[in-house]
Formats: C-alpha cells, structure tokens, sequence
C-alpha cells in the first residue's frame, strides 16, 4: 500500500482529496487527511456576515460531509513535518509516515503582529471580518453604531482573497446608504499598496469606484502601531489616521506548522514550482492553495484551478512519467459591489484583469470590471456551486488556464 | 515599456518603471534612480538595504519583502521606512536595478 498524506481539510484539502481519491486504486493506495478543525467554513461567506447577509449558520458544514467516504481522516494539530524522514508528527504524539505528501495547510490572520491591535478594546472597537468570530462581533457592533469614521486597513501584502478589503468598503457603502445613515459614516481606506489593488488597469477601475461611493482613499501607508488612546493607526512615517471603529485585514502568514519544520517563507509559505506544483525542494511534496509562495491570489478559485493542474501532474509524477500540466495562476473573482450589484475579475500571473464577457466571450452573461446585477447573483449562486459542486472536484464550466476569448484589451 | 536617458545611455524600463536589463545598473545608475524617488544620497545604510536586496535577487530571483528585509538585513522597519519613505521594498528594489517584488502584488 502506497500512502498519500494530505495536510489540512479546507478548500484546496478537500477539493484535491475528492479528485485523487476518484483517480487512485483503492487497493493500492492509502489516503488520510489531517485536519485540526471538524467544521468547514465557507470563507468568502464572512463577508457578508457583518452586513446581515449571511448568519454563522450560511457559512459553517461538517468538513466529514465533503470528504471521499474511505478515505482516512485524523483530527488533530500538526506539530511539524520532517520531509527527510518522510513523516508528519502531530500533536497529540501520533506519527504519520508517507509515500507522497501534499500541504493545503492554508494561511491565517495574525492580529497580535501588529503592536496594539490586540488589547482590552479587540472585537470591540477593532475588528476583523476573516474569522467568523470577528465577523460576527461586526454584525453586532454595526446594529447599534450611530455612525463616525469607519476606517478600513490593510497590515501587509500577500494577504487572502485580496478583493475582499474593497467588497467589504462596497458593501459598507451600500449598508449604512439602505439604513439612511450613510451620512453619517466616513468610510476611508487605507493600505500599503499605490492604489486601490494589486493591478494596474484594475486599480484604476476600483479607484474610480471608490470615489464615486465617496469612499476615502489613502494609499502607502505602512501601519506601525494602533494608539489605543488616541484611537488612531500610526505609520512607521508617524503619520495618524484617527478612527471610531477600525477594521483591519491583518498580517497573513501560513501555518506555525510549516515555521516548526524549517520550512517556509519569511510568511511561511512553502516554495513552490510555479508550472508544476510540486515542493522546490522535496519531490515527494506538493502544495497546493494558500500554502504556496506563489504570486498567485490567494483564493478559493485559485486552489479550485490548481487542483486541476497538481491532479494530473500528480498521476504523473507517481508512474515516473513528466508532469506536463501547468498552473497558469489563473483566479476568477466576483466582487460585491452593494446595492445588489457586483464587479467580476479574471486574471493569471501574466495577464492582469481586463474589461470584456465572461464566460462565453461577446455573450457573458457575466461582465468583467462591470458592475452589473448578473455578477451579483453570480457571486449569490457561488454559495452553492461551492457546496455542491467545488469542494467535491467535480468540473465547473470554466477552465483551469485563462483564456483571453472575450476579453477587451 | 519605455526608454529613458541616464548619465547619457539610453536605458530600458519595464511596465513598473524599474530597470528592465540588469546589466545596466551600476552604483552611479542607482544614485540617479535614487534622485528620482527623492533621495539626494545614498548613505551606508542605504547601501546595505540596496546591497542586501541585490544579494538576495540572485539567490532567490526575486527582491524580498519588507518583512523578509526586517527579519534578515539588521535594518528595522521604522528605519526601512526613513530610508525609503512609503513603500521600503519597492523603492529599494527599483534603485538596486531590481524588479519590483512579487510580494508587493
């Protein structure tokens, strides 16, 4: 018996885990998955969450139920791998020893590293919207907020789903707009980047956006400290933006695991290669989703693409023949945009996102950096397209490498 | 892509407007660079964030991160951002004759 060992059940986990599981002979090949948590969260979900769109119970399933039945699943804490030995050590003394190994170990918010986010005032003037719990202490807070400057910060670049900090702005704009108040809130944005997001022809397009909501835009700033007297964020310039309420997406960085075994980033993150998939440095490991050092989003689509492209090369890899498959950093995001209305990107590494039709080029029915009312109830039907259909690696109606059919450029 | 005159050679830049041909860069290109992101001179501090960066390009090939320049050049944040106001790993990348960083993206 050949043994497969995958780390973490999220979506990269679980989507790789139901391909592979249909692929390899049970009689051959041994699958287990190692997860620290029993609920799957639908991440894009907390969003939604602080603008009572959603509730706690829209966004959390069993993972069990989107596992492949007979596949071995061990709940616990990896404490670290040690890829010379071909094992895993998990926290509670159990060892898993592996044939092949792929890391979907994901990435998480680090509050407490930056000096005073983290104090008596946490979910309770400074918030986050990437745990439920912080999206729900949002919920909460913003029912009976009377208004004041709402200030929205970025700690530091890579972060996940990187066009969640402006859809969160969009929807804050169009919440406090249908609850006669938005007179009352001054929205202000504040991030490291130059503009509005990470690529150029995009940024342009949100900026304008953003100006159009009457959303404040400050960009280059490099957030040092919270002055918790103050109630303000200070630069590493000692600049000051003063804020009522402050909503951060902070630092990213991956799994503590990954740091215990010596093995990734600066964040954390694993390199990998960028065609194929596989660990730089050890053959026998793949990595797939967040858990890469990739220039790729880090986001559901992108792992959804990449399960494609490390499946096959995975088959490959194991009979001895080349891996020819290769990730093109391909990501498609619907973008909320508020009043029941949404903006749609598709990029890879090579071509940023671009104006145009999407999926069937010239007819849509989705529009790229539009804002149209079908992107909404696309992003609406993304819900359970994820359910039913993403998490168990069935095929979707888009492939895997980005095409330039119907894109304007 | 465009094409700009320094020190009298005609040099190429790429969409980010750093350097396109490494062989182009010199430390009299780097002070002209500098010039252009508002830095009059560049001191011994300067030079070893620039130095540092250039380092690990051809190690890794790619320039690091602010984080990865706090943890392993001896040059702490706050003073990464006096020397290069606003955005530390892009302006030292853009003066090394570097690409920007993908972790700027």
């Amino acid at each position: 018996m050949k043994k497969l060992l995958i780390l973490g059940g999220g979506t990269a986990g679980t989507i790789i885990a139901n391909k592979l599981h249909e692929a390899l002979d049970a009689g051959k090949w041994q699958i287990t998955i190692v997860d620290r948590s029993e609920t799957h969260y639908y991440q894009p979900g907390f969003l939604f969450i602080p603008f009572g769109i959603y509730t706690s119970k829209d966004v959390m399933k069993p993972k069990r139920d989107f596992y492949p039945r007979g596949i071995e699943v061990v709940i616990a804490e990896i404490d670290k791998i040690e890829p010379n030995e071909n094992r895993v050590l998990l926290k509670n003394n159990q060892v898993l020893s592996y044939d092949y190994l792929i890391v979907a170990t994901g990435t998480n918010i680090h509050p407490e590293e930056t000096e005073g986010l983290i104090d008596e005032n946490w979910l309770k003037d400074k918030f986050d919207f990437y745990t439920l719990e912080g999206s729900c202490a949002l919920a909460n807070f913003f029912k009976s907020w009377e208004g004041g400057r709402l200030v929205v910060n970025i700690v530091e670049m890579p972060i996940k789903c990187p066009v969640a900090p402006l859809e969160f702005l969009f929807l804050a704009d169009s919440y406090f707009t249908e609850m006669g108040m938005r007179d009352k809130v001054d929205i202000h944005f504040v991030t490291p980047l130059p503009g509005a997001f990470t690529k150029p022809i995009a940024s342009g397009i949100f900026g304008d956006v953003l100006e159009k909501k009457n959303i404040r835009l400050t960009t280059e700033f490099g957030i040092a400290r919270v002055d918790n007297e103050k109630k303000a964020i200070v630069s590493w310039e000692e600049e000051e933006i003063p804020y009522d309420v402050l909503v951060t997406i902070p630092t990213n960085k991956g799994d503590s695991a990954i740091e215990r075994s010596g093995m990734g980033n600066e964040f954390n993150y694993l390199a990998t290669d960028k065609d194929t998939l596989r660990s730089i440095d050890y053959p026998n490991i793949f990595v797939i989703g967040d858990t890469t050092d990739l220039t790729s989003s880090k986001a559901g689509s992108v792992a959804h693409f990449e399960a494609e492209i490390l499946y096959e090369n995975f088959l490959n890899a194991v009979e001895g023949r080349p891996m020819r498959a290769k990730f093109d950093g391909h990501a498609n995001c619907f973008i909320e945009s508020g009043f029941g209305k949404g903006l749609l990107i598709d990029f890879n590494f090579d071509v940023e996102p671009l104006p145009g039709k999407f999926p069937l080029p010239g007819i849509g029915p989705f529009s790229l950096l539009q804002e149209t009312k079908m992107n909404h109830y696309g992003k609406v039907m993304f819900r359970w397209v994820y359910w039913n259909l993403l998490l168990k690696g069935l095929e979707l109606p888009i492939e895997s490498n980005m095409t330039m059919a119907g894109k304007r450029y | 892509m465009a094409t700009r005159e320094i020190l009298g050679k005609m040099l190429e830049f790429d969409a980010d407007n750093h350097l396109k041909n490494r062989d182009d860069w010199n430390e009299q290109v780097a002070l002209e660079l500098a010039k252009e992101e508002g830095i009059a001179e560049l001191t011994d501090r300067h030079w070893l964030v620039v130095n540092f960066m250039r380092k690990v390009f051809m190690e890794k090939g790619d320039a690091p991160s602010i984080r990865k320049l706090t943890k392993e050049s001896g040059v702490e944040t706050k003073e990464l951002y006096a020397l290069f106001p606003k955005g530390p790993a892009k302006k030292a990348a853009k003066i090394a004759g570097l690409p920007k960083p993908t972790g700027c993206i």
